[in-house]
């Protein structure tokens, strides 16, 4: 037997009362979004959930694009019958048949959501429970602790029979939330700072600084592979802007204050996004700051560096531990991607002890003195080279010509 | 020589022509990325970039990940790669390795020089059509056996070994690894390396229209092999030396064509064998080697061998040859010597038909008409040879 359906559960937006509605439509989007590339599903949509028949597509495949889905509270994969007991039982004791490691205890569990059904759930929980035993006599019922639980869900359009349910990512539909810039450099930290934005449903424009060259084309390239990954929980277009940083990093090799350096490459990289953010319609910037993890991320740091900005500065990571945040990146793909050696541009010109309590003064009169400054973020922010990622594609101006002719030669 | 007539090649087993798709992107790729793949710079990338897709497309099509592949010279050197490498990576668990009689000889040789190292080898004995059976080789396994190899389809008569059946019996014993050669199976029979459980195969380019000096060997992530070529550390440090960006990307394109048409070429191969030998069995001169039946699931579709008992194979093959038709005799690699074929040999077959075997296999460019044509060939020089036999058989 396999499964016919998949049960999917909304998550945290059932709290939102008026705008249920708009999360609701958002929520089916995604789903179908995130299928996109699998042929021949169907989808259905009732209240608080969806369901997606599968017409034959394996139920691995399709989980596998739902795992991706924020908003999600859970998803089972469930066989259909139609609302008769006979029909029930059967798809019941199919189900149990069709399970590789057979558990020793169960229980079922009914859930009449349509009440017209003419049997009462305690009947029914015993009427096919008793089903399943006849055909499995070294089965026990444990209504405890059992080791299975073999749900059935009876609505008006049918009864659903299922054994597990999966936990979804959880979060807002992507993009419910508005929309913001994320700061992606080639670390490990900003892709989950990307990512846990992504999931409280804010909508991206990942923004990357090179200092060609002083980085490498595979340093660019590297942050275009960790965009793709964070395209594919999207459900939709992502861009990602590649900044010109060179003319302005070594600008400010040149101002004879190195201790500073770092604080200035930060202020101006966030007073560049801040101007992005503006020409795209974005109310924040998202950044992978941890507490403490380098001189830029202490707390006095980050009041000097932040005050460039006059939209929110959000900092998802802030008060995590180096080792969570590595276990989220490895879990949500971003890592070996990461922690390939290609130098970016924040470890550039690092110098031997760089302030971890700048002077805000100091910095301001810096800064001050470069006449041309303002010019030069302007034409950073001008020269910027987007790139468009979909569902893990990339379309890159550059390559899209060399990209078609190898295509041909494969 | 018949000079109206095209010149029909029957030798696809030995090598075959390259597809004209092929030629061109080797041409262009050659001409455009001359970079080494290593380099850093922006050309240097670029050829890199290529190299990653060509291997991209070999996982996809195989049904495994990229990084379990490695580009070789050939069919050879994938062949002695995975014998010797997985052979001397594991030598510290045990110095036993398992394979066939009827091995191609790059496989052989490997074989010979393990022997040679103090590596005890067992050569599975096959039946009259070339298998071996499952059963020998349960009993052959030892606690102290490390590497079983098998062909999956013999390069002179054709045999399809039993390489599903051989992989479902080694999934119980996780100590042992599974190598197989495919070069002659490769775009004629399915093949499914994580459903067999295989840890290692082989293929070669020139044998499926692509060109030669490229071959591939697959190598299941998690198994250890210790390289035949040091150096820079390229192919994850399996092999050594600067890649053939160009002949690699025409390969996996070659690759890619002949796996799509896999089945359907089969097929029409499968009855271009069957119409040959229907018209063979008429002569009484001529044995097949072999299972002869196109529908076995023992027979690969585009090989059919035969022998002419007690009639030096050469004077088939340059009779045929003046009549523009090129075959063969035993394999291209031991074509050469006189002596009779150690495959057929195996095959329990007395000397005289031993030593006088012919292979005929085919390619994507034969019809009805060839095969008829070859038929009617082979007929004329039998006819020809017939009241000669006396005087040019071997002894």
């Amino acid at each position: 037997m396999k499964y016919d359906h998949i049960t999917v559960r909304y998550g945290e937006l059932t709290l939102k009362g008026r705008n249920r509605g708009r999360f609701e439509q958002q929520m089916f989007r995604q789903i179908k979004n995130s299928l996109r590339h699998l042929e021949g599903l169907e989808f259905e949509k009732t209240y608080a959930r969806a369901y997606i028949k599968l017409n034959g597509v394996d139920y691995e495949q399709a989980a596998e694009g739902l795992r991706r889905v924020f908003g999600l509270h859970s998803f089972s994969p469930v066989i259909r019958a139609v609302n008769e007991l006979e029909a029930i039982k059967e798809a019941a004791l199919s189900l149990w048949e069709s399970l590789e490691v057979k558990p020793a205890t169960f229980k079922v569990k009914v859930k009449r959501g349509w009440k017209g059904f003419p049997h009462v759930t305690h009947e029914l929980q015993h009427l096919i429970g008793s089903h399943v035993l006849r055909a499995a006599p070294e089965l026990k019922v444990d209504v405890h602790r059992p080791e299975m639980e073999l749900n059935v869900d009876i609505q008006p359009e049918g009864a659903y029979i299922f054994c597990r349910s999966e936990p979804g990512a959880g979060g807002f539909p992507y993009g419910s939330n508005g929309k913001a810039m994320l700061l992606l450099s080639g670390g490990i930290d900003s892709p989950v700072a990307g990512w846990s934005a992504m999931r409280k449903g804010l909508e991206l424009e990942l923004v990357h600084y090179h200092s060609f060259p002083f980085t490498s084309e595979q340093a660019t390239d590297k942050v275009i592979e960790l965009a793709r990954q964070l395209s594919l929980y999207a459900g939709k277009p992502l861009k990602l802007h590649l900044v010109p940083f060179t003319d302005i990093q070594t600008r400010f090799t040149g101002t004879g204050q190195d201790h500073l350096i770092i604080t200035l490459m930060r202020r101006a990289m966030l007073e560049i996004a801040g101007m992005l953010a503006e020409r795209n319609g974005a109310g924040g910037i998202v950044s992978g700051d941890s507490l403490g993890q380098v001189a830029s991320q202490t707390l006095d740091s980050m009041n000097v560096i932040g005050r460039v900005l006059d939209i929110p500065l959000l900092r998802p990571l802030i008060m995590m531990d180096k080792q969570e945040i590595i276990d989220q990146a490895v879990k949500i793909g971003t890592y070996t991607t990461s922690i390939l050696p290609f130098e970016d541009c924040c470890t550039l010109f690092v110098p031997k002890s760089p302030s971890t309590n700048p002077n805000l003064r100091v910095v301001e009169r810096t800064e001050n003195g470069i006449a041309e400054l303002k010019e030069l973020l302007l034409k950073a922010a001008d020269g910027v080279e987007t790139v468009n990622l979909d569902a893990g594609k990339v379309f890159r101006k550059k390559t899209v010509l060399q990209e078609a002719e190898e295509r041909d030669w494969f | 020589m018949n000079q109206e007539e095209p010149l029909l090649y029957f030798d696809h087993c030995a090598s075959t022509p390259p597809h004209p798709e092929v030629i061109r992107t080797l041409v262009e790729v050659m001409e455009r990325h001359y970079a080494n793949p290593s380099s850093i710079h922006r050309l240097g990338l670029d050829a890199g970039r290529l190299l990653g897709g060509a291997r991209e497309l070999m996982g996809r099509l195989f049904g495994t990940t990229s990084e379990e592949w490695v580009f070789t010279s050939g069919g050879t050197e994938s062949n002695q790669l995975a014998i010797k490498g997985a052979a001397y990576a594991a030598k510290h668990r045990g110095k036993h390795v398992i394979t066939s009689a009827t091995e191609h000889p790059s496989v052989r040789e490997a074989f010979e020089r393990l022997a040679a190292d103090g590596f005890e080898v067992t050569y599975l004995p096959v039946n009259d059509v070339g298998m071996i059976s499952i059963g020998q080789l349960q009993e052959a396994i030892r606690p102290d056996t490390t590497l079983v190899s098998l062909m999956h389809v013999n390069n002179e008569v054709g045999t399809i070994q039993p390489i599903e059946e051989a992989g479902k019996l080694l999934r119980q014993h996780p100590g042992i690894s599974f190598h197989v050669d495919g070069v002659q199976s490769i775009g004629k029979l399915p093949i499914r390396l994580r459903e067999w459980g295989v840890d290692l195969f082989s293929g070669s380019a020139h044998k499926l229209r692509g060109p030669k000096g490229t071959g591939f060997l697959y190598v299941r992530s998690g198994m250890r092999l210790e390289p035949l070529l040091g150096g820079g550390g390229q192919e994850g440090g399996l092999r050594g030396g600067t890649p053939n960006v160009p002949g690699i990307v025409a390969s996996v394109k070659a690759l890619r064509m002949a796996l799509e048409s896999q089945q359907e070429r089969a097929e029409r191969m499968r009855a271009l064998r069957t119409r040959l030998l229907l018209r063979l069995q008429q002569l009484p001169e001529l044995i097949i080697n072999g299972e002869a039946d196109s529908l076995s699931v023992k027979q690969a579709p585009h090989i059919l061998h035969l022998s002419y008992p007690g009639m030096k194979p050469e004077v088939i093959v340059h009779a045929l040859e003046e009549r523009g038709i090129i075959i063969s005799t035993k394999s291209a690699c031991s074509s050469r010597d006189e002596r009779p074929s150690e495959v057929l040999l195996a095959m329990g077959y007395p000397i005289p038909r031993a030593a006088g075997g012919l292979r005929v296999s085919f390619g994507d460019e034969h019809d009805e008409a060839t095969v008829d044509r070859l038929a009617e060939a082979l007929e004329a020089v039998v006819r020809l040879l017939k009241p000669l036999e006396r005087g040019i058989t071997s002894k």
